[in-house]
């Protein structure tokens, strides 16, 4: 039986954690959960700790991709075999958990990601959203000579070895997007599977349509310069 | 010539303000070899005069003093990338050690239970 860690990342989620953590752990009673508060201003952290969750309360607000890092690191010290990330949104069903985890328990990839574009999904995003997406997708898979359909997912698992790797390694600034390149460069293998995905229960994107070609420039400029960097994966 | 007399003062009051913030510990040695080079070469370029020409017309700049502003600009964008990497480094080091505090609290708080 493999030690799995749900990380969480959260800031300012009060209005959807009290439902994530219930639910992960409904449906997957022996993953301990923990939940990276990223230094929010409202009740999320006491939220969780109250339904059971480890919380990592950060002392100021890092970002998406140094508080999902701590996660991480919490993950290599504690010696779990499989991280899953989950957005504290809500939008990540937890009855999907069990698939993002049975390729990596069969050895089929190193990381395997939630893809709202595999099979029956309802999802529907907006135009300006799905060309963004496209491109992404596009991209990246032409990068890593794999084909990704769904880069922006942050709905992951991932292995041990992995685990280390984001440890020591995890981009700051376009996580979802900027970590399989990083991943490929570090020679581990990704794979895709179908989840259904909610929409988001509460909160907003953070990314506005508005934003959303300048937005779409910085990850592409960002992981053009990720293929340029010098990845040591230590053994 | 008064220029002249002027660039010699400068680079050497410069110098002598940076030979005191590294003695007084204001300044880190690491962040100062920069500083130093500039200075130093300011002064060589101010006291020797027809090395700054030399140098001018070689390069095929007629008037030389504009190329001593050259030499500050490179040395200031130098100086400023320097700055850049430095304050990268400190991100990053800032970063983890934010994640190490937020790992320790909670292995403190799993502890007291």
């Amino acid at each position: 039986m493999s030690k799995i860690l749900i990380i969480i990342p959260a800031f300012n989620e009060e209005a959807t954690i009290g439902s994530v953590i219930p639910s992960v752990k409904k449906e997957m009673p022996d993953a301990d959960i923990v939940v990276v508060n990223d230094g929010s201003h409202d009740k999320t952290s006491q939220i969780a700790k109250t339904l059971g969750a480890v919380v990592i309360d950060l002392p100021y607000n890092l970002g998406i991709g140094a508080a999902m890092q701590a996660g991480y690191r919490f993950a290599k010290s504690m010696g779990y075999d499989i991280a899953v990330q989950v957005d504290a949104d809500g939008q990540h069903p937890a009855n999907q958990i069990k698939n993002l985890i049975k390729p990596i328990e069969d050895n089929k990839a190193d990381v395997i990601i939630g893809s709202r574009f595999l099979g029956k999904g309802e999802y529907k995003p907006s135009l300006a959203r799905l060309v963004g997406m496209t491109v992404f997708a596009k991209v990246v898979s032409f990068i890593i000579k794999n084909k990704v359909t769904d880069t922006t997912s942050g709905f992951r698992a991932v292995n041990k070895k992995v685990v280390n790797f984001f440890s020591s390694i995890y981009p700051d600034d376009y996580p979802e997007v900027e970590a399989l390149v990083l991943l490929y460069k570090a020679g581990f293998s990704i794979m895709d599977t179908a989840v259904i995905m909610d929409e988001r229960h509460g909160g907003k994107s953070s990314i506005t349509p508005i934003r959303g070609l300048y937005y779409m420039v910085k990850v592409l400029l960002a992981v053009f310069v990720d293929t340029l960097k010098r990845i040591e994966r230590e053994a | 010539m008064t220029i002249q007399i002027l660039a010699i003062i400068v680079s050497v009051v410069l110098f002598l303000v940076i030979i005191d913030l590294i003695r007084r510990g204001r300044l880190k040695e690491r962040y100062s070899i920069v500083w130093l080079a500039a200075s130093a070469v300011i002064f060589l370029l101010s006291i020797w005069r027809g090395l700054l020409e030399g140098i001018s017309l070689w390069l095929g700049v007629f008037y030389p003093p504009s190329f001593l502003f050259l030499i500050a600009f490179f040395f200031l964008l130098l100086i400023v990338l320097h700055f850049s990497v430095v304050l990268s480094r400190i991100y990053n080091e800032n970063k983890r050690l934010a994640q190490e505090i937020g790992l320790l609290r909670t292995e403190v708080k799993e502890l007291k239970k």
